[in-house]
């Protein structure tokens, strides 16, 4: 447990990508988590820190950010477990355009879920009946090992391939593909191979596992981009893409 | 290149990857075996020439060097150097060709 008087020596990003660092010394708490540690400062020392948040229990994904030096989910982030040392580095999460401080512009991340087809498209309509999906399925299976995403962009900012390639659609649009690939009830699964596939889809993606190794939700975009190649090479051998 | 010709430029590098696997492995064991046994070049030579096995064996190994290595070269250029498009495909078709072309004289060499 911290000492009442212990401070956390923390700098944080300010600006645009021209920006710097800013030093703040935050008192520690216990239990105290790196979004606590943002908002202390914004609320204490300068209103004008911009950051992003919304649910503060790890559901809706907005509140990553870079936390010294790996993305993390910050609001599911306890400082005693990333500062031993006490101190702290904030910045925003890496291969996203910076709008300022610690947010991020995310259009480019959920465009690419489109880009990816990552809409489920109904093969029946309201009047038909509800479709009776066997859970224990392998399609199944693999489809609800990866659907927990939670749009946060940890496995974007994480990407090297991203950062060499700035068209690949990244492994969150790609985990959402296959989860939609895997979708018995989905009719678009050729047009969705067709959409992921080649040099800015699953094919570009190095196997690095850095995605599966920072997602928060501790999920494997590694085994669903393997995935989406072996449907796309069976699809190809087969003549349908 | 359109996406369905980079899956299928994908398809090839792993293709020849799982050939390259063998290859290697195989030519690395005769070489260590003869090395060890104390063959002489030329008595390396007096089993590789006229042999229709280590004739077809060394071509395969090549085709699939040409095409496998030129491909991932044009992945490292794509990703490292930013260096895409025709001029980087013509690029690493010509190493391709170089290798074939140095290749299949190897081959010529030890086989015929």
């Amino acid at each position: 447990m911290p000492r009442p008087e212990q401070l956390l020596h923390t700098r944080v990003w300010r600006g645009g990508t021209d920006g710097q660092f800013q030093s703040y010394d935050v008192p520690r708490q216990e239990s105290q988590t790196v979004l606590d540690v943002v908002t202390w400062i914004q609320r204490r020392v300068d209103p004008s820190l911009a950051y992003r948040f919304a649910c503060r229990v790890g559901m809706c994904g907005s509140c990553a950010m870079t936390v010294n030096g790996l993305p993390r989910w910050t609001c599911r982030t306890h400082v005693a477990r990333v500062a031993p040392d006490d101190r702290l580095e904030i910045a925003p999460l890496a291969n996203l355009p910076i709008v300022r401080d610690l947010v991020v512009d995310m259009r480019e991340f959920f465009d690419k879920w489109r880009e990816a087809k990552g809409q489920f498209v109904p093969t029946a309509t309201r009047h038909d009946p509800i479709a009776r999906v066997c859970p224990d399925s392998p399609a199944r299976r693999a489809a609800d090992a990866a659907i927990q995403c939670i749009g946060c962009a940890v496995c974007y900012a994480s990407c090297d391939v991203v950062a060499w390639n700035p068209k690949y659609l990244g492994p969150a649009a790609l985990n959402r593909a296959w989860t939609l690939v895997r979708d018995e009830r989905d009719g678009e699964r050729r047009q969705r191979l067709s959409a992921v596939v080649g040099d800015a889809g699953c094919h570009a993606c190095h196997t690095h596992t850095l995605c599966t190794e920072r997602c928060p939700m501790h999920l494997s975009p590694t085994t669903s981009i393997a995935g989406l190649k072996r449907a796309a090479a069976i699809a190809a051998l087969r003549g349908e893409l | 290149m359109s996406p369905r010709g980079e899956m299928r430029v994908w398809l090839a590098q792993r293709a020849t990857a799982a050939v390259l696997a063998v290859c290697v492995t195989v030519h690395l064991v005769t070489l260590i075996v003869a090395v060890h046994g104390g063959l002489s070049a030329a008595a390396i030579l007096g089993r590789t020439r006229g042999s229709p096995g280590w004739m077809t064996f060394y071509a395969v190994f090549v085709v699939c060097a040409a095409i496998h290595a030129p491909l991932g070269l044009r992945t490292i250029a794509a990703e490292w150097l930013s260096w895409r498009g025709r001029a980087a495909d013509a690029a690493c078709t010509a190493f391709g060709i170089v290798v074939l072309v140095l290749g299949f004289r190897a081959v010529a060499a030890v086989t015929l």
